[in-house]
């Protein structure tokens, strides 16, 4: 059990899920601290990504509660945890296949601005210089300014992730979560992406991280959980975490390549 | 309470066509996953069928008499149908039963029909978005309902019940009522013993022979079936080709009750697609089950006491029931979880 | 407010012209009746509206024959209470209609895909069957309501003796029944296209393809999806209502067989051979529909027999034939093969077709340029497996 200490921003509480018989989340209980990158690490099925899903309001918990800021997030919608601050990159890329590039990253910016809702039908896209401006910088930041224009279902896969990663950063969340943002990725692209992770770290933003490659979360991470058969069985640092025998058994245990 | 007996009864032969239709097309959906509006045209083409039949078997050979004129004058022409003249007594009972006798022909050109619309056309949707498919197959539907239009005209063509079961049953007395409190018209008796035998003899098809199985297990999770190196497709073909035969011999039986014109298809897809969906999308038993609730829902909705308390209920009944359950049980009656749950 | 792109501007501005000036380039069409141009421009307009929640969204809805006939009876009414003033009745189409959307919408609206689908077919023939039944004494069920000599009419009659015909509608004496209708309507359209145009660029618009591409990814990008999805819906449903309002406004009649799905379908058809999502398209398609149900269904053997004249005898007996079936009362046949057709072969309707044409000339012209010009705005939907 850990203490939420006064600089916690988001608290996982005694979570509980279950899929019919499957436990795929027991009894977790997790503190992200502000500021910080906090890996989640486990072998394939052991529930990491139902924990993002609990978290971001895609799955309710069977039990126990996700607190952001000392409020309760269980029981809210999607967008209202998004407009609370809490963004997320998926495991596979989530983007809107049809749109540019440019809008892609242009409509998390309004939401952001406007809100969940806003009535702005007669305004030109044309007219929002600024938000345009952001989009640009942050897509020739990311590396993607070739194929502005083009549709993002064209994207390579690596260029997907990197374009969803720019549409929760345009947001300036609190909170950035990250479901396996190097998986499939070249060993240049993941160097690529762990330069821009670690620039946005002196942001003071929150990151939570999941990742399968130990080169990445070495790189990144200031404090790792790991997560196997929906229970926490080890924390720390990355170096405590790498001398437990128990993670050890449990990747051996697993089916972790 | 017997009026809401009879009424029970009304509604559950319009029901067996509802559940015959609803199940076809359950089969397509949860076999190839396409949602196919054109299977009210296979309904409308099985009626269509029945009407061929009886064409061709009232072909007939016209023969001038030397003796007796007509009241204009002219000699009378005698009309005697092939059937008659080739099968004497026989031929007329060939014309008696034509309604029942057109399954015979219903089946195998059902069984066609059905597999080239999924060679040729359907095939090529599996893979695209639902939308797209619900609107080629209404093209589809389109088409094939002109096609018949051109053949056939646009005016219903009535066929007639085969003697025996001209009339009605008095069901009241068999159960030992008084007479005449519950008399039912035999042909709609049949058509619910006919529905039900059909819809036994797919659940039987589906459950106890090997086809069958391969193919539910290939409605349940169809890349482990394919990955067993099991020809999935063809049997998925073959699947569509009974679905269209199940609507066809369902039109066929049905055209004594109703006419049937060019429109007959559409007409009942769109209470089909209602009724699927109420049952759940990819349910067998739930379209069985809602096909004759639905019948019967509507039939109570439309006697008189009810109207009385709510005007005009027997019009949209079922369009109700469906929004409410849609509302209150997205997955339908007995739908599996998770099947287009959204 | 009035400010749009250039690119826009050009686009309305030659739809403006072609609109306009339809009575002089439709008449070797054999189209150039006000009767026939009036439906162009109605169709055209409902179709726009349409496009507005199906384009956009991708929400396939079966239930706007339902708005339009709502329009129309709303339409009808004014005139008999009120005043034969056809902004008047449009307004009153506009009110009721997006009155009727916003209730179907808000429920129909709980669920998305296919079930959106059935909801608002269900509703439609709800609304359909009871316009036949109980609702008789408002929509006078099979008979349609029409104008008669004893209508109140309390705005017109206060300025004016009752006449001793039936009125017809006019706008300050301007009667709406001839090429007059037909270009009250034109503008009519070119508000609504401009309108269309507007929301299409507008950040609204974005939000509304974001949903179409991807609805849980506007979930979690912080978009209540449902309050975007509702506006559009009963905006789409106002312009139904709005063309519903011209029907009666150019012919004060409204009958129930306009609700019934079959008209959403033939609304859904327009759309698509036109061109989902693009602006211009469901106008095309909307024309082509209402040319062939009224000219193309007027056909007949002898028309076909002087058209195929120069082929040897047996031959077009033979032709004459085959494609005798395809018009006069064969019409539908042509447009449910065509209809086929285009969902098999272009999917992105007839504006994709142009697109692929005209990108393959400029191909040619420029053989240097390899780079396929790709217009995010039009972009048809890939099929599924794209992409990835
Ligand atoms: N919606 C669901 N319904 C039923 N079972 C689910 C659902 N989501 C996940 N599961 C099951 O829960 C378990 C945990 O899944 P999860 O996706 O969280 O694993 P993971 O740790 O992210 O694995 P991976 O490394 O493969 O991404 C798995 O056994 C999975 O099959
Ligand atoms: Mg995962």
């Amino acid at each position: 059990m850990v203490e939420s200490s006064h600089n916690t921003v988001l608290h996982v509480a005694d979570v509980h899920k279950t899929f019919g018989g499957l436990h795929a989340l027991a009894d977790v209980d997790l503190a992200f601290e502000e500021g910080t990158t906090h890996a989640i690490i486990g072998p394939n099925g052991a529930g990491k990504s139902t924990l993002l899903n609990v978290i971001v309001g895609k799955l309710p918990p069977t039990r126990g509660t996700v607190v952001l800021d000392g409020e309760v997030l269980t029981g809210k919608s999607p967008y209202e945890i998004n407009q609370m601050g809490i963004a997320r990159v998926f495991q596979t890329p989530e983007i809107f296949p049809e749109l540019s590039v440019f809008d892609n990253v242009m409509a998390p910016a309004f939401a952001k601005r406007d809100g969940a809702f806003s009535m702005n039908l007669f305004k030109s896209i044309e007219s929002e210089k600024d938000i345009a401006r952001e989009a640009e910088e942050i897509i020739v930041d990311f590396g993607l300014d070739a194929m502005i224009h083009t549709h993002a279902g064209a994207l390579s896969r690596g260029h997907k992730r990197r374009l969803e990663l720019a549409m929760c950063l345009i947001q300036k969340p609190r909170i950035l979560l990250l479901d396996e943002p190097t998986a499939g990725m070249s060993r240049h692209d993941t160097n690529t992406t762990i330069e821009l992770l670690k620039k946005i770290k002196s942001s003071g933003m929150t990151k939570v991280i999941i990742e399968h490659d130990m080169h990445v979360v070495f790189s990144l991470a200031d404090e790792v959980s790991v997560l196997a058969q929906g229970r926490i069985i080890a924390e720390g640092t990355p170096d405590e975490v790498r001398g437990d025998p128990k993670v050890q058994e449990a990747y051996l245990g697993g089916t972790y390549e | 309470m017997d009026a809401v007996i009879l009424q029970v009864l009304n509604g559950l032969d319009k029901g067996g066509a509802y559940a015959l239709i609803a199940l076809g097309l359950t089969l397509v959906f949860g076999t190839l996953g396409v949602v196919n509006f054109a299977h009210g045209a296979l309904f409308m083409i099985g009626a269509f069928c029945a009407v061929t039949f009886r064409k061709i078997l009232t072909l007939e050979k016209v023969v001038l008499s030397e003796t007796e004129l007509s009241p204009w004058g002219t000699p009378l022409e005698i009309r005697t149908p092939f059937a008659q003249q080739w099968f004497g007594d026989f031929g007329n009972v060939l014309l008696d039963y034509s309604v029942p006798l057109s399954i015979l022909l219903a089946i195998p050109v059902m069984l066609l029909i059905g597999i080239v619309m999924e060679r040729g056309l359907i095939k090529h949707f599996y893979k695209r978005p639902h939308a797209e498919q619900i609107l080629v197959t209404f093209g589809l539907a389109i088409v094939l309902q002109e096609i018949v239009k051109a053949f056939f005209g646009a005016n219903p063509n009535p066929q007639p019940i085969p003697q025996v079961f001209m009339g009605a049953a008095d069901l009241g007395v068999m159960v030992g009522m008084a007479e005449h409190v519950i008399t039912y018209p035999k042909w709609r008796l049949v058509y619910l013993f006919f529905s039900l035998g059909v819809i036994g003899a797919v659940f039987a098809f589906l459950r106890f022979t090997t086809f069958g199985m391969v193919v539910r297990a290939g409605m349940s999770d169809r890349e482990t079936v394919s990955m067993l190196g099991i020809n999935i497709d063809r049997r998925f073909t073959i699947m569509f080709g009974i679905a269209a035969v199940v609507a066809g011999v369902a039109g066929v039986m049905y055209t004594p009750i109703l006419p049937p014109d060019y429109t007959l298809g559409m007409d009942f897809l769109v209470l089909t697609f209602i009724v699927v969906v109420v049952g759940g999308m990819g349910s067998l038993p739930g379209a069985v089950l809602a096909g004759f609730t639905l019948g019967v829902v509507q039939s109570l909705a439309s006697m008189t006491e009810v109207k009385d308390i709510i005007p005009g209920i027997d019009q949209v009944i079922i369009y109700l029931v469906a929004v409410i359950i849609l509302l209150v049980r997205p997955r339908g009656l007995l739908g599996k979880r998770g099947v287009m749950e959204n | 407010m009035f400010s749009i792109p250039k690119k826009d501007a050009i686009t309305f501005l030659l739809f403006a012209l072609v609109v306009l000036t339809m009575p002089i380039w439709l008449s070797p069409f054999g189209a150039s009746y006000p009767g026939l141009l009036q439906k162009f421009a109605i169709y055209a307009l409902l179709a726009v509206g349409y496009n507005i929640l199906f384009g956009l969204t991708g929400y396939l809805s079966f239930g706007h024959a339902a708005f339009l006939g709502v329009g129309s009876y709303a339409a009808v009414w004014s005139f008999k209470l009120l005043s034969m003033n056809p902004i008047l009745a449009l307004a009153c189409a506009m009110i009721f209609s997006g009155i009727f959307a916003l209730a179907i919408g808000y429920v129909s609206l709980r669920r998305s895909g296919i079930y959106f689908s059935i909801l608002t077919l269900a509703f439609a023939q709800m609304s359909y069957k009871l316009a036949y039944s109980v609702l008789s004494p408002i929509t006078h069920g099979e008979n349609g309501l029409q104008l008669t000599l004893q209508d109140p009419r309390t705005i017109d009659l206060m300025f004016m003796e009752r006449g001793v015909s039936l009125p017809t509608s006019s706008l300050f004496g301007i009667p709406m029944n001839g090429y007059e209708g037909f270009y009250f309507c034109a503008v009519i359209l070119l508000i609504g296209f401009f309108i269309a145009q507007k929301i299409a660029s507008s950040p609204f618009g974005m939000m509304l393809k974001g949903i179409k591409s991807n609805e849980d990814r506007m979930n979690y990008t912080g978009f209540n999806t449902k309050p975007y999805m509702l506006t559009a819906f009963v905006i789409s449903g106002m312009y139904a209502g709005i063309a519903g309002g011209l029907l009666a406004v150019t012919d004060p009649l409204a009958g129930a067989e306009r609700m019934q799905w079959t008209a959403s379908g033939e609304l859904v058809l327009m759309t698509i051979l036109g061109g989902v999502g693009t602006l211009v398209g469901p106008v095309i398609g909307a024309w082509i529909i209402k040319y062939f149900e009224n000219i193309f269904s007027a056909w007949n053997e002898s028309i076909l027999h002087n058209f195929f004249a120069f082929l040897p005898d047996n031959i077009e007996g033979f032709v004459v034939l085959i494609s005798s079936k395809f018009v006069g009362e064969g019409w539908h046949l042509t447009l449910g093969s065509m209809f086929v057709l285009v969902v098999v072969f272009l999917p992105g309707g007839i504006m994709e077709g142009v697109r692929r044409i005209s990108s393959w000339f400029l191909r040619r012209k420029d053989p240097t340029k390899d780079q396929e010009v790709v217009d995010p705005e039009n972009m048809p939907k890939p099929s599924s497996e794209k992409g990835e």
